[in-house]
């Protein structure tokens, strides 16, 4: 077997030995596991709403995933998208509710945008900074400042920024919104999928273009690889650090303007759902490449909407069992793969 | 005498691709059995099947007369075989004797471990092999050759009478490699059966009492080694007669291209490792460095290269065409045609992974001329790539697809030099050992490549270990002790000399110890 083929057949293996578990977890907490399934199929991909809400939780975890992957491809454990979603979420939010109404509206969503992608950014270069200038290892750091981007949008909120006996902040202008698919075509009806998932399709060919085709992703995999050749080479294995994190953070900030321009259009505690350490799992499902992410996240935005469908028969916690098996599976069957071939 | 390993008809096949075929072979005990051949050859697989980490496809091994089929290296180690690997298998934060014991406590799980006992043990050893060690010393403090002689201990304590050595000198500086050549004398003396295996003809000749030849995955010849000569193992191994030595016309040096002065480098200990060195190298020369490893060649090198650790201290100068190396990057560096070749080529000079393609273009990534964009011109790559294959004999089936770690070693070195070589408006190479770990056939190449590159002018700084390499290519030789040029021959006196190579070798030994 050669390698390409391997590295598409140990995820599939992976998912279908993890549906097989679950579907043996269903069985014993005593429903059909078909009919499970096939409730999700059509709660999901027989509805235009359902296909829309897939289509957002996608979105999410696409933009979290790649601010995982990016980092990874320079052996960067970034743990930190989470923290980075919060810091963007909450400066979009906050840029949307203070801009001037006059603004017009692509400037207002660009804006926005861009206010989510510096916060994210910031807060992931913050982590990158630690480990090129301090030595801090970046999975600590990124931890570490998941919970102090929680602890600061936290306080910010209950005593500065929330509507009285509300816990979110004023919703933004409506200028800064990003559309709906609804409201311009009317696909997805009622759905909170917008504009952004485009966006999220584009940014991971631009990464995959990156990585792949430009003398950057040349370098950046080099210090990845071989950080001492790539030292030999002449290539600023500090400065590689500090973009992969950069890039990867913004990507992040991205991921909160699909929830608060395009869904929710207020900052609001918890909002980001924790989609950024499911990041990490479509990151490591699609071995960190940009374009394996899209189909990564599908099949983890499936099980995420799809799970919280048939919660009445079957509590959706199994769901996250199928996640997290999914995964383990992924690295068990690499290492296997690594050891016979 | 008995025999303590015989192989009959052996054969492993991975894949479609036969690493052994039918290999037949006798190792008779007390002997030192040498095992030579080029890389790729198939030594290592041979010694891996007997060491029980490959299962043959076919044939039959017989230890000590009894036919076995080892599963895993814990069989192998019952049956009495040892294996000291090329790189050594010890945890240097654990002292020797913890080391020594570690697999084979002779206690129970939660007893304590006998360390005293155990520490006799190893002295006792250690006093009757001539093996001086301190048993309460930290691994990671010792020395390439005292670590290389715990590996020996650790065998003894598990009483192997049959000792595999993979490459065993490759690490050790001239001085260890002498003393671990009596361990061996000893060793066999003593009855232990030794299986060599080197690619180094002068020790097998040296050292070893029987040589087998092995080329393509076979065996092609078992003769005595001492009535064999280094033309004849030579020629066995690549099949053909080959110098050894490179046709070396006299140079005809020009301007003075690098201009070292009084530099000295000390760590951030402040241990002195370079200190008050001096030596201009001019353009169509090569000057050789000859000197044992650790006498400050690497801190020359990676002050040369911009790569000096963080915290060492640098005094002196070093100019290139009269502006100055130090303190400037490796891409600075380069752009002033300077190429280099590291010592350790897999660490420092390849991305394995990459494409021999991709690895072409390593290090010269930033030339314009290869790009187009963002990314860099297919084209001019793929035309590139295929010209520096041809020219070097780089041998590989698509440059774009394999990866660089599919090659031989010497492929590998052959692709760093030809991307090295053929940078644009190169003055001075800085290269360091060319051929460590490369076959023979390709020395050949690499050192008519490195001849060519000088007569067409390119400053070169060769540093290397093998002082036969140092004196077939070198213009001009520099002896380095502690850090300074202790003596130079001049290009009269290398040209004087160079004929009477060993007599040469040995005046260069009195410079450099």
């Amino acid at each position: 077997m050669n390698r390409k083929s391997t590295r598409v057949l140990i995820p599939l293996l992976s998912i279908l030995s993890a549906l097989v578990v679950s579907s043996l977890i269903i069985f014993i907490a005593g429903r059909d596991p078909l009919m499970i399934f096939q409730k999700m199929f059509h709660a999901t991909f027989g509805s235009a709403y359902g296909a829309g809400q897939v289509l957002f939780r996608m979105t999410t975890l696409i933009f979290a995933a790649l601010a995982v992957a990016l980092p990874f491809q320079v052996r960067l454990f970034n743990i930190g998208a989470e923290g980075q979603l919060q810091m963007g979420a909450f400066a979009a939010a906050m840029t949307g509710a203070m801009l001037p109404a006059w603004v017009p509206s692509p400037a207002a969503i660009l804006l926005c945008i861009m206010a989510a992608m510096t916060a994210g950014a910031g807060w992931a270069l913050f982590a990158g900074v630690l480990k090129v200038r301090f030595g801090v290892n970046e999975v600590i750091g990124t931890i570490m400042l998941n919970f102090i981007a929680q602890g600061i949008t936290g306080y910010l909120l209950t005593w500065h920024f929330a509507i009285p006996s509300t816990v979110h902040t004023t919703p933004i202008h409506d200028a800064a919104v990003i559309p709906a698919f609804d409201t311009l075509t009317g696909w997805f009806a009622n759905s909170p999928a917008n504009l952004s998932s485009l966006l999220a399709i584009g940014i991971a060919l631009l990464f995959h273009i990156l990585l792949f085709s430009s003398r950057f992703g040349y370098e950046m995999r080099a210090v990845g690889l071989q950080p001492d050749a790539a030292r030999y080479g002449g290539i600023n294995a500090g400065m590689h650090t500090l973009t992969a994190m950069g890039i990867g953070g913004a990507a992040a900030g991205l991921g909160a303007a699909n929830i608060v321009l395009g869904y929710r259009h207020f900052y609001e505690a918890g909002m980001t759902g924790g989609a950024g350490f499911t990041g990490i799992a479509v990151a490591f499902l699609a071995g960190a490449h940009p374009l394996w992410i899209l189909l990564s996240a599908l099949f983890f935005g499936v099980l995420e909407y799809g799970g919280l469908t048939v919660n009445a028969w079957i509590p959706k916690d199994i769901f996250m069992v199928i996640e997290a098996l999914t995964i383990i599976l992924v690295i068990a069957f690499s290492a296997l793969g690594r050891r016979l071939g | 005498m008995a025999v303590a390993v015989r192989l009959s008809a052996l054969s492993k096949k991975f894949g479609s691709f036969s690493a052994n075929s039918n290999i037949s072979l006798s190792v008779e005990e007390g002997t030192i059995h040498a095992l030579v051949g080029e890389n790729g050859a198939g030594k290592s697989t041979l010694t891996k099947i007997i060491y029980g980490m490959h299962r043959p496809t076919s044939g039959e091994m017989f230890i000590d007369g009894k036919a076995v089929c080892f599963s895993s290296p814990r069989e192998a180690i019952h049956s009495g075989i040892g294996m000291v690997h090329q790189h050594f298998m010890l945890i240097p934060e654990l002292s020797v004797t913890e080391n020594i014991i570690l697999g084979n406590e002779q206690c129970g799980l939660f007893q304590r471990i006998p360390l005293k006992k155990s520490k006799a043990l190893i002295l006792n050893d250690a006093e009757a092999y001539g093996l001086a060690l301190d048993p309460d010393a930290l691994v990671g403090s010792l020395s390439i050759g005292e670590q290389q002689r715990v590996e020996i201990l650790k065998l003894l304590f598990r009483r192997a009478a049959i000792m595999i050595f993979d490459e065993p000198t490759a690490v050790l500086t001239p001085l260890e490699t002498e003393r671990f050549f009596a361990t061996l004398r000893s060793l066999r003396d003593k009855g232990k059966t030794i299986l060599l295996i080197t690619h180094k003809l002068d020790e097998v000749l040296a050292v070893a009492d029987m040589v087998s030849v092995m080329r393509r995955g076979e065996i092609v010849g078992t003769i005595p080694a001492a009535s064999a000569t280094k033309e004849e193992l030579a020629q066995m191994m690549v099949g053909r007669s080959l110098l050894l030595r490179v046709t070396n016309p006299p140079a005809s040096p020009g301007e003075t291209i690098l201009c070292i002065n009084k530099l000295g480098f000390r760590t951030k200990k402040g241990v002195e490792r370079i200190h008050d060195l001096s030596l201009t190298i001019r353009a169509g020369e090569i000057y050789g460095i000859a000197g044992v490893e650790g006498n400050g060649q690497s801190e020359l090198l990676q002050m040369l290269w911009g790569l000096a650790p963080e915290g060492a201290i640098i005094c002196g100068e070093a100019l290139i065409r009269g502006r100055s190396l130090i303190d400037r990057s490796p891409s600075e560096i380069a752009r002033m045609g300077v190429s280099h070749i590291p010592e350790d080529r897999l660490r420092h000079a390849v991305i394995s992974n990459y494409t021999i393609s991709e690895n072409l273009l390593f290090g010269r990534h930033r030339e314009r001329s290869f790009h187009h964009g963002t990314g860099f011109n297919t084209e001019v790559v793929n035309r590139y790539a295929e010209e520096m294959i041809a020219d070097y004999a780089i041998s590989c089936n698509s440059p774009d697809r394999q990866p660089l770690r599919a090659l031989s070693g010497g492929n590998q070195q052959k692709v760093v030099l030809a991307r090295e070589l053929s940078r644009p408006a190169i003055s001075l190479l800085l290269l360091a050992q060319p051929t460590r770990g490369v076959d023979i056939g390709a020395i050949e190449t690499i050192h008519q490549k490195i001849i060519e590159a000088r007569t067409s002018g390119v400053a070169i700084l060769l540093i290397s270990s093998e002082l036969e390499e140092i004196i077939a290519l070198s213009t001009r030789i520099g002896c380095l002790y502690k850090g300074s040029i202790r003596h130079e021959f001049s290009q009269e006196e290398v040209e004087l000399k160079k004929d009477s190579s060993d007599t040469f070798q040995k005046e260069i030994g009195l410079h450099i110890t």
